[in-house]
């Protein structure tokens, strides 16, 4: 894969009709295997695969972008010589935070197996590049919502590793005072609106969080209101209702939100082939009417290119985006899982494809850095993490009397005066605010 | 106790009757009347006026003018940024209501029954009751679910359930059942302001009902607390305590009661969560007697609450057990008289507060 940094491989122009060669190999995929029984029969011989129009079991290692604006940018910038993607210092910085999502992950590992946290951890190793290729494009105003799998998403936004960390512990300076967990990280300060155990749950909210974009935009006449809301989830929500009910409405009212498919090909232990009709997810988009694009997640740089445009297209005001990222988690879908139906070789052939070395190797090979510098980075990420560890594990539990609190913004209920009086009884409450 | 029953004539009779109670008891007799649909459509539009980040949302709101109408000319007067039609997919849109309330928005969500919304129930328990929680009160959600719950004429199993129990037992929802207009307007109201997830249990059958509203209830200020139920009759020989559309059949009975000397004390809960305890463990404590009242499935209902709360606060105080009136233990029938059997009717009130008393019934 020494050319996964260059150009795209291959480009084809946004059309509705499906082209030739993907009929015939989803046609031979359908009459080779009739009914998908048993996981065993479907182990994707990824090493020998080879072109796109072999049977659509293998996934395409070529990058197909749908978007014509996109392949116009390519264009140009291919013209121009030498063209390196990132500047040093947006490299720097997908590094650092790639380098802090892994840490995390796999010093949450440890923290488990040491009986400090416990409950459900899904961890993210394996998936870096989608997260920081897509967050660190943000602005502290956009929004991004996720799933159970949200602790990297939280830090690529910004939430601090020590509230993070004490959330995981359940202490009370987590970012929710642990009172949310590990699958429910919320942040009002930078956006993050959760974190949901439902899958399906958060795209629904996410995309009223773009509705709110628009809302303010063009009922509240915040004018330069152009607030983006990411809205990041997996292959096996892709196949639940509420996804496709929020494509449609995203599109019908052309709300400035990206859906960002992390597609890992496992939901547990079901693959994605065989609880999809049509595995291909980023066709699910222009059946709505948005653009859908499938990018390789698993390199940060190309994730970045179709999120700079995403990010670009939603800010104008042309609407949604759908964005199938084909990636891998590296550990099992939780620290509870055994993980024993994925098969070692597609673990193998993902784990070289890891984002970070993947991302490391690039920059050193076009001279934008020095090794030493990106160990400097490991080491202060790896300094960070202990501050947030010897942090959270010397900050306090909830106090007992935390248990009722939080239930209610307003307890008394709108009505009821903080007095305890009712307002309806107040002679000065009817000059009030309201009138017709 | 809700067994066969012979059918009442109700309509002009019932709307008499109550028209006298509130007259003498409350009102001007020069005071308006406004149906309960009325009531709903003014509130809703004083409070969007007054806050332009109120918003409806739901199936036919707008150009349909709603599909019981309450939301009528609003679409004319707002605009369709303001009041959206939206597809059929209760799960979306009302995950994108909450979404927008995290924002800060105050969206109304109309479902066209509460049926509707068990599509989207893992939205208003999930994503907006438990938010304010989950994330140590970072975000609020200020959001009303509302819509016609319960019982209608002949509309069958699925489109005749009440809700109340199941909101009502969730920590982090406000659940509201008006019953007057001025309920309607005042609770709506509240409702809106509020920070909080409400769930506003309103009732098919009450909408074209006229109530008498005095000028305080017209004040477009005008809102009632939230967690306080109301005495609608004063009595002293045993309570009776209902919601929503069996307010209205209470009162009747309490009427029916009056003339064989039983004097009965109506309340109306006008919020099941949180539910007003205090105000009803004071009547039972001053009348001995209780008798709940709901329309819906009798197991794990309001009433159940009721009796236990009162069992643990004022045992001492009771002189009969407490009578449970329900709806029948099955989902609604079509049949025109197997409905009649399935809902409670005045008689079962009158015999219910009569087995209180220890009167023959």
């Amino acid at each position: 894969m020494a050319s996964s940094f260059s150009t795209f491989n291959a480009i084809r122009p946004f059309n509705l009709n499906t082209p030739s060669h993907e009929n015939a190999s989803i046609s031979s995929f359908k009459t080779s295997l009739p009914f998908l029984g048993s996981t065993q029969e479907l182990r994707p011989n990824l090493l020998t695969c080879k072109s796109p129009s072999a049977s659509s079991s293998c996934r395409q290692s070529s990058i197909v972008a749908v978007s014509d604006v996109v392949k116009e940018k390519k264009v140009k910038s291919s013209s121009s010589s030498p063209n390196l993607l990132i500047t040093k210092q947006e490299g720097l910085v997908l590094y650092e935070d790639m380098v802090l999502g892994r840490s995390f992950e796999d010093m949450c590992a440890q923290m488990y197996y040491r009986g400090k946290m416990f409950g459900f951890v899904h961890l993210y190793n394996g998936q870096e590049a989608v997260s920081t290729g897509f967050i660190k494009l943000l602005k502290q105003e956009d929004s991004v919502v996720s799933t159970y799998r949200d602790h990297v998403h939280a830090l690529s936004k910004g939430v601090p590793a020590r509230a993070v960390m004490s959330e995981l512990f359940g202490k009370k300076t987590g970012c929710c005072r642990g009172q949310g967990g590990s699958m429910h990280m919320f942040s009002k300060e930078h956006n993050v609106l959760g974190g949901f155990a439902f899958i399906g749950e958060g795209i629904p909210v996410a995309t009223g969080a773009a509705f709110t974009s628009k809302y303010n935009r063009e009922v509240l006449k915040q004018a330069d209101c152009d607030h983006v809301t990411m809205a990041f989830f997996g292959d096996g929500t892709c196949n639940n209702g509420q996804f496709f009910e929020c494509l449609n409405m995203a599109a019908l009212w052309k709300l400035p939100i990206i859906f960002v498919v992390e597609n890992n090909l496992w939901a547990i232990g079901m693959s994605h082939l065989r609880a999809t009709s049509d595995p291909e997810i980023w066709k699910k988009g222009p059946a709505f009417g948005m653009p859908g694009i499938h990018v390789d997640g698993m390199d940060v740089l190309k994730v970045r290119e179709v999120a700079l445009e995403a990010v670009a297209r939603a800010r104008r005001g042309d609407g949604p985006t759908l964005v199938e990222c084909e990636t891998y988690r590296f550990r099992g879908h939780s620290l509870a899982d055994p993980d024993e139906l994925r098969d070692a070789a597609e673990k193998a052939h993902y784990a070289n494809r890891d984002p970070i070395t993947a991302l490391k190797k690039y920059m050193i090979e076009n001279k934008l850095v020095e090794e030493t510098e990106l160990k400097a980075i490991d080491k202060k990420i790896d300094e960070m993490l202990e501050d947030a560890v010897e942090f959270a594990e010397a900050s306090p539990f909830p106090d007992r009397s935390q248990l009722l609190e939080n239930v209610f913004a307003d307890p008394k209920g709108f009505g009821i005066a903080p007095d305890g009086s009712y307002r309806c009884e107040d002679p000065k409450f009817t000059q009030g605010t309201a009138h017709v | 106790m809700w067994g066969i029953v012979r059918r009442r004539f109700i309509s002009n009779l019932r709307t008499q009757i109550q028209s006298v109670v509130y007259a003498s008891g409350f009102y001007s007799s020069s005071a308006k009347q406004m149906t309960v649909r009325d009531a709903l459509n003014s509130a809703l539009d004083e409070e969007m006026a007054a806050d332009p980040t109120v918003f409806l949302m739901g199936e036919e709101v707008g150009e349909y003018q709603g599909a019981y109408k309450i939301t009528r000319g609003l679409l004319d007067k707002y605009g369709p940024d303001r009041v959206l039609d939206t597809p059929i997919t209760e799960a979306g849109f009302t995950g994108i209501a909450v979404g927008a309330a995290y924002h800060g928005l105050k969206p109304v969500v109309e479902f066209m029954t509460i049926n509707f919304a068990m599509q989207a129930i893992d939205h208003i328990i999930n994503s907006a009751a438990k938010s304010n929680y989950m994330s140590a009160s970072q975000i609020s959600v200020p959001i009303v679910f509302r819509g016609p719950n319960g019982a209608a004429a002949g509309v069958g199993a699925q489109h005749s359930q009440c809700y109340a129990p199941w909101y009502g037992s969730c920590p982090g929802l406000k659940v509201l059942v008006p019953y007057s207009s001025e309920d309607a307007r005042g609770l709506l109201k509240a409702a809106i302001r509020d920070p909080d997830p409400v769930v506003f249990l309103e009732n098919e059958l009450l909408y074209g009902e006229s109530f008498p509203v005095s000028a305080a209830v017209l004040d477009s200020s005008f809102c009632l607390p939230i967690g306080k139920a109301k005495t609608e009759r004063e009595g002293k020989d045993v309570t009776i305590t209902a919601f929503s559309k069996m307010v209205g059949l209470a009162l009747e009975a309490a009427e029916i009661l009056e003339k064989d000397g039983i004097s009965a004390e109506v309340i109306n809960l006008r919020s099941i969560r949180p539910l007003d305890r205090a105000a009803i463990n004071t009547s039972v404590r001053k009348t001995n007697r209780l008798v709940t009242v709901e329309e819906g499935f009798p197991q794990h209902g309001v009433g159940a609450e009721i009796c236990t709360s009162v069992i643990e606060d004022s045992f001492e105080y009771l002189d009969a057990t407490i009578e449970r009136i329900a709806g029948a233990d099955v989902c609604m029938p079509y049949a025109a008289n197997l409905e009649r059997m399935a809902v409670p009717q005045v008689e079962d009130i009158v015999r219910a507060a009569k087995r209180t008393c220890y009167i023959s019934v």
